[in-house]
């Protein structure tokens, strides 16, 4: 683990994978809610926990690295489950990748159990994991203008659903109708991170090619 | 009755509602957003005879015109203009009293780029997670204002602002920003490190609310990989693949993928919001407090 300074009141806590970035972040939401870590943010990514807003960083920095973390309890965090139709216009590209049919690739998605390693790039869009590494994808070469909300993509090892129509790279791979942002809900976001994800196959309208 | 609204009558090239922000949802992809040159709102409030946190209108380069439905009291501070209503010349940095339907007209900047216009009672558009501000990265809060739209007014508190002019800060001829090192400076050659701290940088005509953007000579990177996404504070100078610093403002994204060679220090960042395109810009090492 390296504790980073950041200006002067944040830390950036670098690990050597996603797995103990999730266990770390769990851990300092455990510290942070019984009232041992004073902070403003704790923003989580895919290899590093950020603690923005400390009024003491030297200190911290010296304790975290001076203290073995534990590894996080399993937590008893509900799922939540997302249903989806995979008709997404890069399904037969994704199945290439992948070495199998379109009907497999939705197979082996709506098998796999994801978690909400961190968000990001919008409001309430969580970056998924939880697919094999053998199923990375590469980002499309020319990112699309308008990606339509709801939609369900891949790319590396992250699997995401626009909240809103955006641009972007990924490879589309199916639809929800679930909101997965609404400011008037509370909470606003469907997805945060440590939420644990299943996608549930829905029947298409039309036959997936 | 009273109809405490403001109605747009001009709103200019860029004119957005902004209080403090909303930060604390960062982990949701949620930016902080709030006014870019946060002491002339507050400012502009306290004459206003409002709370620090009370919503203004930011206005970018050639400020705009309101009309209040019914007697407020207005100031307006950060880049210096001229100030009118109904066409004659007002004090700039001062509460004024406007009538119900006189027609405020906050000029273009002289000097600087963002204005800041109070009106007591506040702009009371309905919150998104405590904030009024509008986040022009992800599209949270209303949405810029336009020629025509009405805006409502909250209730103002009783009594008035003791001060009737306060001193600001000038905008910058040159804008020093002073910065620490890291967390990323390990990815980039020493040289770079020495570039950035002595050479002069540019702001650029790209600037925004999610970033000052500048010119001036790139920064090489020592490791050429990918940087997996992690966390961004306001103020970070991230270094895109063209190699110019980009110092992130208010409307940041949340995480990036470009690595952080420094931080500016939050104090500095006002002046960053009124250095118009082509100040020169210096960013200067200093050691952490």
């Amino acid at each position: 683990m390296r504790v980073l300074p950041v200006g002067e009141d944040a830390l950036l806590v670098e690990v050597s994978s996603g797995d103990e970035a999730q266990a770390l972040h769990a851990e300092l939401l455990r510290r942070r809610a019984e009232g041992s870590l004073p902070v403003g943010e704790i923003v989580p990514a895919a290899r590093t926990v950020l603690l923005d807003g400390l009024s003491d960083p030297a200190r911290l920095a010296a304790e975290l690295t001076a203290r073995e973390l534990p590894p996080a309890p399993p937590r008893a965090a509900q799922t939540v489950e997302i249903p989806v139709r995979y008709d997404g216009p890069d399904l037969a590209q994704v199945a290439a990748h992948w070495g199998v049919s379109a009907r497999e690739v939705a197979r082996i998605h709506a098998g796999a159990a994801f978690r909400v390693a961190f968000c990001g790039f919008a409001p309430g869009f969580g970056y998924l994991t939880g697919l094999p590494s053998r199923y990375d994808v590469p980002r499309r070469p020319t990112p699309r203008t308008a990606v339509p909300a709801g939609s369900v993509a891949l790319a590396g090892p992250y699997t995401g659903v626009y909240p809103r129509s955006s641009p972007g790279g990924w490879q589309l791979i199916g639809t929800t109708d679930l909101v997965l942002w609404d400011h008037a809900r509370v909470p606003a976001a469907l997805l945060s991170p440590g939420t644990r994800v299943r996608f549930v196959p829905v029947a298409t309208t039309e036959p997936a090619t | 009755m009273t109809d405490r609204a403001l109605v747009v009558v001009r709103a200019g090239a860029l004119t957005t509602v902004q209080d403090r922000g909303r930060p604390g949802h960062a982990h949701l992809g949620v930016p902080r957003s709030g006014a870019l040159d946060g002491p002339a709102a507050a400012l502009a409030n306290r004459l206003a005879g409002n709370p620090p946190d009370a919503a203004v209108l930011e206005t970018t380069l050639n400020g705009c015109s309101v009309r209040p439905r019914s007697a407020v009291t207005v100031a307006v501070a950060g880049a210096p203009c001229r100030v009118t209503v109904d066409g004659r010349p007002v004090a700039w940095g001062a509460p004024v009293r406007v009538r119900a339907g006189s027609v405020v007209d906050v000029g273009a900047a002289t000097s600087g780029v963002r204005a800041y216009l109070a009106v007591s009672g506040g702009v009371a558009v309905e919150p998104v997670l405590g904030s009024r501000s509008t986040d022009l990265l992800s599209g949270l809060g209303p949405a810029p204002v336009t020629d025509g739209a009405v805006l409502p007014l909250g209730t103002p508190r009783e009594g008035h602002a003791h001060v009737d002019v306060a001193p600001q800060p000038a905008p910058p001829d040159e804008l020093v920003l002073r910065v620490t090192p890291g967390p990323r400076d390990d990815w980039f050659t020493p040289a770079a490190v020495r570039t950035l701290t002595s050479r002069t940088y540019r702001v650029s005509s790209a600037s925004n609310r999610i970033g000052l953007r500048t010119t001036g000579p790139p920064l090489e990177r020592a490791r050429p990989e990918e940087l997996p996404s992690e966390g961004l504070v306001l103020g970070a100078v991230q270094v895109p693949p063209d190699g110019t610093p980009v110092v992130f403002l208010a409307d940041h994204p949340t995480t990036g993928g470009y690595p952080v060679i420094a931080v500016v220090r939050p104090t500095d960042l006002p002046a960053a919001a009124q250095a118009t395109p082509g100040t020169p810009v210096r960013f200067i090492a200093v050691r952490r407090r």
